[in-house]
C-alpha cells in the first residue's frame, strides 16, 4: 500500500518568470523512498503526459555531496535532524499530507529553474580565502605538523560542511554566517591556516557582505536545519578573527 | 548591538537597585534621586555626572536602534521573495523572535515611562511633586492601565535580554561551544532577577507595601 501526497511546488521557469506554487497529486508512493525518489516519480509522471518535470539539483543522493536542498513545508531539507532532503524518506510523513517544497529564498540565491537555485555566491565567499597558499608537491608526512586532538576534532567537525546553503535558506536574515565560518574554523584551527588566518576572515566576511545576505542575530535557526550539524560556534570563532583583523 | 546593548544592561541593573529604595521609604527613596543629582559635589557642579549619564545612555540607544534598523533592512534586502509555508522556529528560540517587535515596545515604553516618571507630563502628581510621590501615584490602582503596560514592557526587556545577554558574548566572539550553557543560564539568570526587581516596585504599591 503506498502513500498518497498532495505537493504544492514552486514552478518558476527562469530567472524572468514570476513563479507561482503549483498542486500536484502524487499517488501510490512507497514509504521506503527518499523525498527525491518521490519527487522522480512525479516527475516521470509529469514527462509522460508532456508536461515539464520539475526541476531540482541532486547528484551524490547519499548525503555528501551538498547539491539537494528544498524547503520542505517551512523547514530547509525537512523537519528531520541533520538530514540532506535526499537523505529524508517518506516514512516520516502521513498518508495523504500536503507537503509544500519551496526554493532556497534569498536574493544572492537567485531562482535559475522551480527548485534549482545559483549558489555561486558561496563560490565566490571561498574564493576570496577559504583556501591555504602552500607549495604544491608530494603530499608531506602525516605527522610532519603537530595538531592537537581538540584542535583537529573541531576543524574536522567545521569541514564537514557540504555548503548546500540550508543555513541561509533557514536563517530569518538570509545570513550565510554558518558557511563561511565553518570554512574559516576549519581553516583557522589549524596551523597550515595560521599565515593567512586574519586576512582570510576579513576578505571572506567581506565577501559575504558584498554578496548581499543577511547579519547574523545569533538566532541559531542555521545550525538547527544544518544535515552537517555545523555549530554555532563556529560563528563565534569567526566574530573573534574579524574583530582581530579589523583591528 | 553588542556594546550599546551591554551599556544599557549595566544602566538597568543600576535603575532597579535604586527602585528597590522604595521600599524603604518615601525619604530613603527621593533622598537617592537627589543623590543621583549632586554625586560628585563639590568637586564637580550639581548634575554633571547624572548628564554626562544621561548623554551617554541617548547615545547607546540611539545606535542600538541604528543597528537594529540596519540588520532588519538587511534581512528584508536578503530575502525579497518570502515562503509560501509557515516557518516555525527549529532552534526553539522564542526569545529570540521578539527581539525586533519587543524592541519597539521597550522603546515605545521608554517614552511614555519618561513623560511619566522624569517629566511629570502624564503623572497625576505633575513634575514638580516629590520622586516617591509620583511612583506612588504613577501606580495607583486607578491607574491600572499603566501598571499593565509596565509589565508588559518589563517581561519584554526580559525576553530581549535572554537573548540579548549571551548574544553579545557571541557578537564578540567570546563565546564558545563550552560555554553556551553556562552563558545562557547566566542571560535567564540575569533577565529574570531584572524583571522580577522592576516588577517588585509597582507590585508593592499595588498591595500597599509602598504608600
Amino acid at each position: 500500500m503506498g502513500m498518497n501526497l498532495t505537493l504544492k511546488v514552486w514552478r518558476q521557469n527562469g530567472s524572468s518568470d514570476e513563479g507561482r506554487m503549483v498542486t500536484y497529486k502524487v499517488e501510490d508512493v512507497s514509504p521506503d523512498m527518499s523525498f527525491l525518489e518521490m519527487l522522480d516519480v512525479l516527475n516521470e509522471r509529469l514527462i509522460l503526459e508532456g508536461d515539464d518535470p520539475v526541476a531540482f539539483d541532486h547528484d551524490c543522493r547519499e548525503g555528501i555531496c551538498g547539491m539537494c536542498g528544498m524547503v520542505i513545508n517551512g523547514v530547509a531539507h525537512g523537519e528531520q535532524r541533520a538530514t540532506t532532503t535526499c537523505q529524508l524518506h517518506m516514512r516520516h510523513f502521513e498518508d495523504g499530507a500536503e507537503i509544500t517544497i519551496e526554493p532556497w529564498r534569498a536574493a544572492p540565491f537567485p531562482v535559475v529553474k522551480d527548485l534549482v537555485v545559483d549558489r555561486s555566491a558561496f563560490d565566490r565567499i571561498i574564493q576570496a580565502g577559504g583556501f591555504i597558499s602552500v607549495p604544491a608537491g608530494s603530499a608531506p608526512d602525516a605527522h610532519s605538523v603537530p595538531v592537537k586532538k581538540d584542535d583537529a576534532d573541531a576543524a574536522f567537525d567545521a569541514a564537514t560542511c557540504i555548503g548546500c546553503g540550508a543555513c541561509v535558506a533557514a536563517c530569518p536574515n538570509g545570513s550565510a554566517s554558518l558557511f563561511t565560518a565553518a570554512k574559516i574554523t576549519h581553516l583557522g584551527l589549524l596551523p597550515q591556516g595560521q599565515p593567512e588566518r586574519d586576512s582570510r576572515a576579513k576578505a571572506m566576511v567581506e565577501q559575504m557582505d558584498m554578496e548581499g545576505f543577511g547579519g547574523c542575530t545569533n538566532t541559531g535557526e542555521c545550525t538547527a536545519v544544518c544535515p552537517k550539524g555545523i555549530p554555532l560556534d563556529t560563528i563565534a570563532r569567526m566574530n573573534a578573527d574579524y574583530l582581530k583583523a579589523s583591528k | 548591538m553588542a556594546v550599546t546593548g551591554a551599556i544599557l544592561v549595566l544602566f538597568l541593573v543600576g535603575h532597579m537597585v535604586g527602585n528597590l529604595k522604595s521600599f524603604f521609604g518615601a525619604d530613603s527613596f527621593n533622598h537617592y534621586a537627589e543623590w543621583l543629582r549632586t554625586v560628585g559635589s563639590p568637586a564637580v557642579p550639581n548634575r554633571v555626572l547624572l548628564t554626562v549619564v544621561e548623554i551617554a545612555l541617548v547615545l547607546a540607544v540611539a545606535l542600538h536602534m541604528w543597528s537594529a534598523v540596519s540588520l532588519a533592512r538587511r534581512a528584508s534586502k536578503a530575502r525579497p521573495v518570502k515562503y509560501a509555508a509557515k516557518r516555525k522556529s527549529q532552534a526553539n528560540g522564542y526569545a529570540t523572535h521578539t527581539m525586533r517587535y519587543g524592541g519597539v515596545i521597550i522603546v515605545l515604553f521608554v517614552v511614555w515611562h519618561l513623560l511619566d516618571m522624569t517629566f511629570g507630563a502624564v503623572n497625576p502628581e505633575g513634575f514638580d511633586a516629590e520622586p516617591y510621590d509620583r511612583l506612588v501615584a504613577g501606580f495607583d490602582p486607578s491607574r491600572w492601565w499603566v501598571t499593565l503596560f509596565y509589565v508588559v514592557a518589563m517581561i519584554m526587556v526580559g525576553l530581549h535580554l535572554r537573548h540579548g545577554l549571551w548574544s553579545a558574548f557571541q557578537t564578540l566572539g567570546l563565546a564558545s561551544g563550552r560555554s553556551y550553557g553556562k552563558l545562557k543560564a547566566a542571560a535567564a539568570l540575569v533577565s529574570l532577577v531584572l524583571v522580577v526587581g522592576f516588577l517588585a516596585v509597582p507590585v508593592g504599591v499595588m498591595i500597599g507595601v509602598i504608600k
